[in-house]
């Protein structure tokens, strides 16, 4: 598996670290217990293409969200996560 | 039929050609008391001992390739009961007397062999908690002994001692773990299971569950047609999250691929099974005489049976680094297996929430020396419907409760466990 970084090209699995389904959403402060567990422990653990974060540890050090099919291992499409790349000094 | 050596000297007197098939290959009924979902050794086992010690004899394995070919017949064959938290302690230990009796109530050669596991320290901290660790297995009966690194150089001369970051202080042994030839354990249980009239049934995949009018489950629809079950019990590690969501059920566990690696035969080198669990490395030789080792799950999620090379990499470092004479030994075979990485690294036995279905999943990658273990505890909770006391802390709801047995204090991130 190799992972086309949008920041430094294409670069080998190894300098990438896996964090897991892009699906959840933290839940409001507010949201009740139900929501937290379902966020924090429940997983759809999807077979086929899952979107997912990346952290690019070994390069840009920017977090990725990586389309990729789990039965396969083919990746089709890479973009940065929302907000990775966007920081400004100050911001 | 039933093996010893009488049998063997008749059949081999006879040229081999009166062997019986091991387990009958059976067709589906329309109707069982039980129906276990998967052919591995946790469902062979769980059918074993619904009829062995439960009198549930009207019992089908259903699996959809043939038994024995998912993580049963792809992991590194250890056996253990090292565990430091309470539910895991117990119920290891549990698993572990049943493995030293196993091939006498299966009437079967399993090559169960205790020779041994250690745990290997690195550091003056790491020898605490190993210390802490043996002193919890001794309280509740189990064996320990930690080494210092004198005991290890007279067993192990050959370990690198003085490697500059991880230099080997000492281990944890336990001398009764050790290793099984996992093929047999599968074959042992489909052996017996089918001597007590249980139907094993191949090439079956489960499509979708049928419900009644209460929802509660009452059967399965399968590639061979539709079989009628007062409980379904499902030990399909690896593929729970896919069963169990054909039940409309999320699950806390994540599908990860973990690699295992063996090399040529070599002559008699590793007295025990060994964990450089700082170096992402554990090993032991088979008795054909190559070495079996792993490390590391590859870390993201998947379902498809191989992994990637970072991890091969990062496994054959771990051993040239323990070992160096290793370094000219020639891998022999590679492969992959997927495993049901749960939330907290534990186990869960548990009635589901959908009446009548019964889970047995989120093993990760320690699933084969629970095989005895996981089969008794599930064939106590499909019978009684109530958790046997060993299991009692394996509940799908603890993650909500914050009961966690997580041994590795890693949190809620299955890669990491």
């Amino acid at each position: 598996m190799r992972i086309v970084c949008p920041f430094c090209g294409e670069r080998e699995l190894g300098e990438f670290t896996y964090l897991g389904d892009a699906k959840p959403q933290r839940p409001p402060a507010d949201a009740g217990e139900d929501a937290v567990y379902d966020y924090v422990y429940l997983r759809d653990n999807i077979a086929g293409v899952m979107s997912e974060h990346w952290y690019h540890g070994g390069g840009c050090r920017a977090w990725l969200k990586v389309t990729r099919n789990t039965l396969t291992h083919e990746i089709s499409a890479v973009e940065p996560a929302a907000g990775a790349g966007s920081a400004k000094v100050g911001a | 039929m039933k093996y010893s050596i009488f049998s063997l000297a008749r059949a081999a007197l006879s040229g081999h050609k009166t062997w019986k098939p091991t387990w009958r290959d059976a067709a589906p009924k329309d109707r069982y008391d039980v129906v276990i979902i998967g052919g591995g050794g946790h469902g062979l086992a769980t059918a074993w001992f619904l009829a062995s010690e439960f009198g549930i004899r009207n019992v089908a394995v259903l699996e959809k390739g043939w038994i024995g070919s998912g993580n049963a017949g792809r992991n590194t064959t250890i056996i253990r009961s090292n565990y430091g938290l309470p539910g895991n302690t117990g119920f290891y230990e549990l698993s572990m007397k049943l493995w030293e009796r196993m091939e006498q109530d299966l009437n079967y050669n399993a090559m169960v062999s205790q020779r041994g596991v250690i745990n290997l320290y690195h550091s003056d901290a790491q020898r605490d908690a190993f210390a802490r660790r043996g002193n919890t297995m001794r309280i509740n009966g189990i064996d320990a002994e930690l080494l210092d690194q004198a005991a290890l150089r007279k067993m192990m001369p050959f370990l690198n001692f003085d490697n500059a970051r991880f230099p080997v202080q000492g281990g944890l042994l336990q001398r009764r773990g050790g290793t099984a030839r996992h093929d047999a354990v599968v074959w042992g249980y489909a052996h017996a299971a089918s001597e007590l009239g249980v139907d094993i049934i191949q090439n079956c995949e489960v499509t979708s569950f049928l419900r009644d009018t209460n929802g509660k489950v009452s059967g399965v629809e399968t590639s061979r047609g539709r079989i009628g079950a007062g409980k379904v019990g499902m030990a399909v590690a690896g593929s729970s999250s896919r069963v169990a969501a054909m039940a409309g059920l999320r699950l806390p566990i994540e599908s990860h691929v973990l690699q295992a690696f063996v090399s040529e035969a070599i002559k008699p080198l590793l007295p025990n099974v060994m964990t450089f669990g700082a170096g992402h490395f554990y090993v032991s030789q088979s008795d054909k005489g190559g070495l079996v080792f792993g490390g590391d799950i590859d870390g993201y999620n998947s379902y498809a049976q191989r992994g990637n090379l970072p991890v091969v990499e990062d496994v054959c470092e771990g051993g040239m680094a323990l070992i160096p004479m290793i370094g000219r030994v020639r891998l022999l075979r590679q492969w992959g297996g997927i495993m049901d990485m749960s939330m907290d690294g534990s186990p869960i036995i548990d009635k589901s929430p959908v009446d009548g279905l019964y889970l047995n999943a989120g093993w990760c990658y320690g699933g084969f020396k629970a095989t005895p273990g996981s089969g008794f505890v599930f064939a106590h909770l499909i019978a009684r419907d109530q958790s046997h006391k060993e299991a009692a802390r394996f509940r799908l709801d603890r993650f909500q409760r914050g009961a966690m047995i997580d041994e590795k204090g890693q949190g809620a991130q299955p890669n990491l466990h």
